[in-house]
């Protein structure tokens, strides 16, 4: 320890005597963050942390006041935005940075797909990356229920009704998650519980082992920057340098989600009636607009089969696929000038776009 | 099969058959219980002759939503309000005389024919009877 401080000094040697800590921090000390034209690329991750970080807190607030019940969860969430002092701001946070934690997540996926990080040795950083982002959209998808809305009873009823096409296991998997054959009451407990405890046990797990994948390899360095020399590479610390870009862009990212929660309240909308027509505009959450518009823009028979299990069997196996990617990942020839990746990349991602954008439009 | 073989069985059926006990009690606990069906025959609906022409209402029937429709000619019809997409509860367009799904965008005609849209199957007709001015709503056949 370089400080003078006697008191930490003391506080330290305690410590390190018990734990011996001191080779963590030597890890720490050594650990360098390499510079070049991709390093903002490098804190997409830590900014999705940090929003779950959020969610974790403004999630745990929201419990204090929130009432799972057919009955009273529209209430309990009307009064929290309400008559609590800041419920408003609690929930407007909770709304606003789990959107943008998607949104980030995506981004951080795709950086790491064109930047090539998920190879060797990152295989299973990439594969952990992916099943955060699945159950992230299941954290939405069970979330979105909660307030007990005509829009979110309606879009769950669709997005449940979905899941019970998937050939041989869809219908058993529709009646577990609905906690019977309708959406009722039943559901908002089971969703209820899906989202406060059984998602965030798995999700930290997984997030562990993501963080230490990366804490053991280190940042991923891009082709060209490996074969440089040593001595030409410009290198940043991780502690404090990084870590500090890392804390600033944090407070950035926390004002942009506080400055939309008082700009642009979440609405509440109209309470759920299931003895009422559905309203015009039901649609999911944007993140699952491109699979929901694809499903609607299938024709009702392809061949032998249903439009809808053809689409949903498409998406099952595409995902599969994206998330094995490092496994049958085609590497460039040297000399060609195509890319058989960048292109899988671009039209996965010209997909999602044009039809999140259709999905909004038609 | 040698000691060492015959052992490794032994405890990989073991940790199978504990699995397995562990597991089935949990999966079964997932998997609700049926609710038996609503046993409910007929519902009542209010009366005739107050229901306005050219409008509609959902009507509990038992735990199922059913639209009833009285027509311009005073004539009142009954189908599964549960739209056969994707369960989308449907409503009555006066402007169109159909049946209107706002989900999306499936229609029906009076006779629960869907007609456009993403609907794969008719809407199930109900049974109307008016006695004494009192509507009586009841299943088919
Ligand atoms: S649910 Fe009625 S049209 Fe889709």
């Amino acid at each position: 320890m370089d400080t003078k401080n006697p008191m930490v000094r003391r506080a330290y040697s305690w410590i390190d005597d018990r734990f011996h800590v001191t080779p963590l921090v030597e890890f720490m000390r050594h650990k360098y963050v390499p510079v070049h034209r991709h390093t903002v690329w490098y804190y997409m991750g830590g900014v999705s942390l940090f929003l779950f970080i959020s969610q974790v807190v403004s999630g745990i607030l929201l419990v204090l006041y929130y009432q799972a019940d057919e009955d009273s969860a529209y209430e309990s969430v009307r009064f929290l935005t309400t008559k609590v002092k800041f419920g408003w701001l609690i929930r407007g946070v909770h709304s606003w940075s789990a959107n943008l934690m998607v949104f980030f997540v995506f981004v951080h996926m795709f950086s790491t797909f064109f930047t090539r990080a998920y190879r060797k040795p990152r295989e299973l950083s990439w594969v952990t990356g992916f099943v955060l982002l699945a159950l992230a959209m299941g954290f939405g998808f069970t979330g979105y229920l909660l307030p007990w809305n005509e829009l979110a009873f309606f879009a769950t009823k669709v997005g449940t009704d979905i899941a019970g096409a998937v050939p041989f296991i869809g219908e058993p998997m529709k009646i577990v998650l609905r906690g019977g054959e309708d959406v009722t009451g039943a559901t908002l407990s089971r969703f209820y519980a899906i989202h406060i405890a059984i998602l965030p046990a798995i999700f930290t797990v997984l997030l562990s082992l993501h963080l230490l994948f990366i804490q053991r390899q280190g940042m991923h360095e891009p082709q060209y920057l490996k074969r440089l020399p040593a001595e030409k590479k410009q290198m940043m610390a991780f502690f404090p340098n990084f870590l500090l870009r890392d804390v600033l862009l944090w407070l950035i990212v926390l004002n942009v989600v506080l400055a939309l929660a008082v700009f642009f309240p979440w609405e509440l909308g109209e309470k759920a009636d299931p003895f009422a027509p559905a309203p015009a505009g039901i649609k999911p959450e944007w993140y699952f607009m491109f699979m929901f518009q694809s499903l609607k823009m299938l024709p009702a028979h392809v061949l032998f089969m249903e439009g809808e299990v053809l689409g949903i069997l498409f998406f099952g196996l595409a995902g599969l696929a994206w998330m094995l990617v490092p496994f049958w990942d085609i590497k460039k020839k040297s000399g060609s000038k195509l890319d058989v990746m960048t292109g899988f990349g671009v039209i996965a991602l010209l997909f999602i776009v044009v039809m999140t954008v259709l999905g909004y439009l038609l | 099969m040698n000691r060492r073989g015959f052992v490794s069985l032994l405890l990989g059926g073991g940790i199978l058959g504990w699995l397995g006990a562990v597991l089935y009690p949990i999966i079964s606990y997932l998997n609700p219980p049926k609710v038996p069906e609503a046993n409910v025959q007929t519902v009542k609906a209010g009366s005739a002759s107050d229901f306005p022409k050219n409008t509609a209402q959902i009507v509990k029937f038992g735990r199922k939503p059913v639209i009833l429709i009285k027509t311009n000619n005073d004539e009142f019809l009954a189908f599964a309000a549960t739209c056969t997409h994707l369960d989308c509860i449907v409503q009555y367009r006066g402007d169109l005389k159909q049946i209107w799904c706002a989900c999306h965008n499936g229609l029906y005609d009076l006779k629960g024919r869907n007609i456009s849209g993403p609907p794969p199957k008719p809407l199930d007709e109900y049974a109307v009877n008016i006695v004494e001015d009192e509507i009586h709503i009841s299943e088919m056949g």
